[in-house]
C-alpha cells in the first residue's frame, strides 16, 4: 500500500475519531461537571447533604464504572437505536462513549472539587452567599486548574474507547486497525494509525497541561511539572535541561 | 510592651449590638454511638455596640464555635443570638441551607478568617467585589467601592495582583477590605492574626483599631493571644470548657478580685526580699488612681518602698495596672499604711508570706 492509497483513509478515519470523540467529551463534560458537584454536595457535611441521594447517584456512577466498556456498548444497543435510529457509524458510537465517560468524568470532577479547601466556602457563606453562589464563584474557578486536567485524561480515556467502538463499526482508527491491520496484515498502515494515534494524544496531553499550568501561573502559584513528555524518550537532552532548570 | 487599654471610649455606646443567651453547641460525633462533644455550654454574651470585645481561651474552649454561632455558620443546639436586633436564629430554618432572610442577615456582618480564605482565582479587587456581587451591586459601583476599601486597608496598588502574590499581612488585609464591602456594623474576628508574625499582628490589630474608632464598627474578635486583647479590646471574655468564667470591661476585670484575665493582663511577680517584711499588690483602675499614692504612702508613714514588680499602663492621665510593692515589717505593722491604701480607693491584695503566693490569685503571673 502507498502513501497515497493510505492517505484518505488515515484521515477520514481520524476525523471520525475526533468527531466521536469531540461530541461524547463535550456531552461527559455537560453531564459529569453537575453530576460530580452534586456528589459532593449530597455528601455528609455537604451543603445539600441528602444520604438518598448521594447514595443512589453514587450507585449509578459505580454500575456504569464498572462495566468494562465494549460491554457497555453491546448494553447499550437497543437505547442507542432509540436515540440514533441505527447502532452503526460514529453517530451511534456518540451514545455508549458519553454514557461510559459521564460519570468517569464526574468522579474526576468530586475528587477535585473536595480538594477546594472548605474555608473558602465558609467564607463565602459568611457573605450571604447562597449554595449556588459557592459552586459559581469558588467550587468550579478553584479547581478549574485540576478540572482540566480532568477533561484531558477524560479525552484520551474517550480515544481508547472510541478504538473499541471502531471494532465493532464505528469507524475511525480503531476500524482501520482491525479491518487493514488484524485482517489484511497492512503492516504499513498500522504503523501509520500508531504514529497518528501518538501525535493526537500527545497534543491533546500537552495542550491540557499548558492549559492547566497556564491558569496556575497566572493565579501567581507554582503549576504541576509537564508530566507527560513524549519527546524526552528520543532526545534525552530535554531531561536534562530541565533537571536544570530545576536545580 | 506598652498596653493601650481604653476602659471607656467615646464611640462606644451601652446598646448591646450582639447579644447571645444560652447558647448550647452540642456536636453528635456519630448517631449510633451516644458520643457528645458539648463545645458551648449555655453562653452568655453582650457586646456594646462600638467596642472591640475578645474572647480569649484555650484552643478547645469553645471559641471557634461560639463565633461562628454568631453568623449560624454552625447552627447552635439550642439559645439565641441577636445580632442589630435582628434574632438570627429565628431566621435559622431548619435545614442546614441558610434561606434567604439568614444570608441577608449575614451580608451584614464581617467576617475575617484566620487562613484568610481568599479566592485564589480572582484578583485582590475581585475578591473584594465578591459580597457586592452577592448583594446585587453593579458593575461599576463594585468596582468603585472596592478600590476605596482597598485604599483604606493601604493596598491600593494590589488590587491586579492574585492573592498567592501576597504576604500574609497583605492578605488578611485583604480579608478585612473584604468583610467590609457589605457595610457591615459588625465584624467577627476568627484568629485574624494568629498566622502571623508579631510585628505584622501589630499593624493588623491597629488597622482593626481604627476602623473600629474611625467607622464605629464593633468588632468580636476570638484569640488565644493575650497580647491581642492588651492591646486592643476594651472588653475581654475568657472562654474554659465552653462557658464564659470572666467577662467585662477591662477595669471592670481589674476590679475584680482574683480575676484571672487581670492576672493575665497585667502580670506582676517578685517574692519578699526577708521575713519580716509585707507584700501587698496594689491594683489601679477606675476613677481612684489619680493620686501618686507611693510617693505620698511613703512620705506620710515615712517606710521606704520597694517597687517588686509592676504592670502598669496610662490611660487618660489614670492609672491603669497592678503593682506588686514590699514594705518593711511585718503585717502587723503596716496595717495603716495599707489603711490609707485602701481609703485612697484602691485595691490591695495581701500575699500570703508562707506560700509567697497571691492569697487570691490561684495561678501565678507569669
Amino acid at each position: 500500500m502507498t502513501w497515497s492509497e493510505m492517505q484518505p483513509l488515515l484521515s477520514q478515519a481520524c476525523w471520525d475519531t475526533l468527531y466521536m470523540v469531540g461530541w461524547s467529551t463535550l456531552i461527559a463534560i455537560v453531564g459529569g461537571l453537575p453530576l460530580g458537584i452534586l456528589l459532593v454536595l449530597t455528601d455528609k457535611g455537604g451543603l445539600l447533604q441528602n444520604v438518598v441521594v448521594n447514595k443512589v447517584l453514587g450507585q449509578i456512577v459505580n454500575i456504569v464504572r464498572s462495566l468494562p466498556f465494549l460491554i457497555l456498548m453491546v448494553a447499550l444497543m437497543s437505547f442507542t437505536r432509540w436515540v440514533t435510529g441505527t447502532t452503526i457509524g460514529r453517530e451511534a458510537a456518540i451514545v455508549p462513549l458519553a454514557i461510559g465517560a459521564i460519570p468517569f468524568f464526574a468522579r474526576l470532577v468530586e475528587m477535585s472539587v473536595r480538594e477546594v479547601d472548605g474555608g473558602l466556602v465558609e467564607a463565602v457563606q459568611s457573605m450571604g452567599g447562597s449554595t449556588w453562589t459557592v459552586v459559581r464563584s469558588v467550587l468550579v474557578p478553584e479547581s478549574l486548574p485540576s478540572l482540566i486536567s480532568g477533561a484531558t485524561t477524560t479525552v484520551i480515556a474517550l480515544i481508547g474507547y472510541s478504538a473499541m467502538a471502531g471494532t465493532v463499526g464505528a469507524g475511525g482508527l480503531g476500524d482501520i486497525a482491525i479491518r487493514y491491520g488484524y485482517q489484511r496484515f497492512e503492516t504499513g498502515l498500522m504503523w501509520a494509525t500508531v504514529a497518528v494515534l501518538v501525535v493526537v494524544i500527545s497534543v491533546l496531553q500537552f495542550g491540557g497541561d499548558f492549559a492547566a499550568r497556564t491558569l496556575h501561573r497566572r493565579r501567581g502559584k507554582a503549576g504541576p511539572l509537564l508530566l507527560f513528555k513524549p519527546l524526552s524518550g528520543i532526545f534525552p537532552g530535554t531531561i536534562a535541561t530541565d533537571a536544570v532548570k530545576k536545580s | 510592651m506598652p498596653a493601650a487599654i481604653r476602659a471607656a471610649h467615646s464611640t462606644v455606646t451601652e446598646t448591646h449590638v450582639i447579644t447571645t443567651s444560652g447558647l448550647t453547641k452540642i456536636y453528635r460525633a456519630h448517631r449510633s454511638r451516644g458520643r457528645e462533644v458539648t463545645a458551648l455550654d449555655g453562653v452568655d454574651l453582650h457586646v456594646r455596640e462600638g467596642e472591640v470585645y475578645g474572647v480569649i481561651g484555650q484552643s478547645g474552649a469553645g471559641k471557634s464555635s461560639l463565633i461562628r454561632c454568631i453568623n449560624l455558620l454552625e447552627r447552635p443546639t439550642s439559645g439565641t443570638v441577636t445580632v442589630a436586633g435582628q434574632d438570627l436564629t429565628a431566621l435559622a430554618g431548619r435545614g442546614p441551607r441558610a434561606g434567604k432572610e439568614l444570608r441577608e442577615a449575614r451580608s451584614r456582618i464581617g467576617m475575617v478568617f484566620q487562613h484568610f480564605n481568599l479566592l485564589s482565582s480572582r484578583t485582590v479587587q475581585s475578591n473584594v467585589e465578591l459580597p457586592l456581587e452577592i448583594l446585587g451591586v453593579s458593575g461599576k459601583e463594585r468596582s468603585r467601592k472596592a478600590l476605596e476599601l482597598l485604599d483604606l486597608v493601604g493596598l491600593s496598588d494590589k488590587a491586579k495582583a492574585y492573592p498567592a502574590q501576597l504576604s500574609g499581612g497583605q492578605k488578611q488585609r485583604v480579608g478585612i477590605a473584604r468583610a467590609l464591602a457589605g457595610d457591615p456594623k459588625v465584624l467577627l474576628s476568627d484568629e485574624a492574626t494568629s498566622a502571623l508574625d508579631p510585628e505584622t499582628t501589630r499593624s493588623i490589630l491597629q488597622l482593626l483599631r481604627d476602623l473600629n474608632r474611625q467607622l464605629g464598627l464593633t468588632v468580636l474578635l476570638i484569640t488565644h493571644e493575650m497580647d491581642v486583647v492588651k492591646s486592643i479590646c476594651d472588653s475581654a471574655a475568657l472562654m474554659e470548657k465552653g462557658r464564659i468564667v470572666e467577662s467585662g470591661t477591662v477595669s471592670e476585670l481589674l476590679a475584680t478580685p482574683g480575676s484571672e484575665l487581670a492576672a493575665a493582663l497585667f502580670p506582676v511577680s517578685g517574692d519578699a526580699t526577708g521575713d519580716d517584711r509585707t507584700v501587698v499588690d496594689v491594683t489601679f483602675h477606675g476613677e481612684a488612681a489619680t493620686q501618686p499614692v507611693i510617693s505620698q504612702l511613703s512620705r506620710t508613714y515615712n517606710i521606704d518602698i520597694s517597687i517588686l514588680g509592676a504592670a502598669m499602663d496610662t490611660v487618660a492621665g489614670k492609672q491603669v495596672g497592678r503593682m506588686r510593692i514590699e514594705l518593711p515589717g511585718r503585717y502587723e505593722e503596716n496595717v495603716v499604711p495599707i489603711g490609707f491604701l485602701r481609703e485612697q480607693g484602691l485595691q490591695i491584695d495581701i500575699l500570703d508570706k508562707a506560700a509567697q503566693e497571691p492569697l487570691l490569685l490561684k495561678e501565678g503571673a507569669k
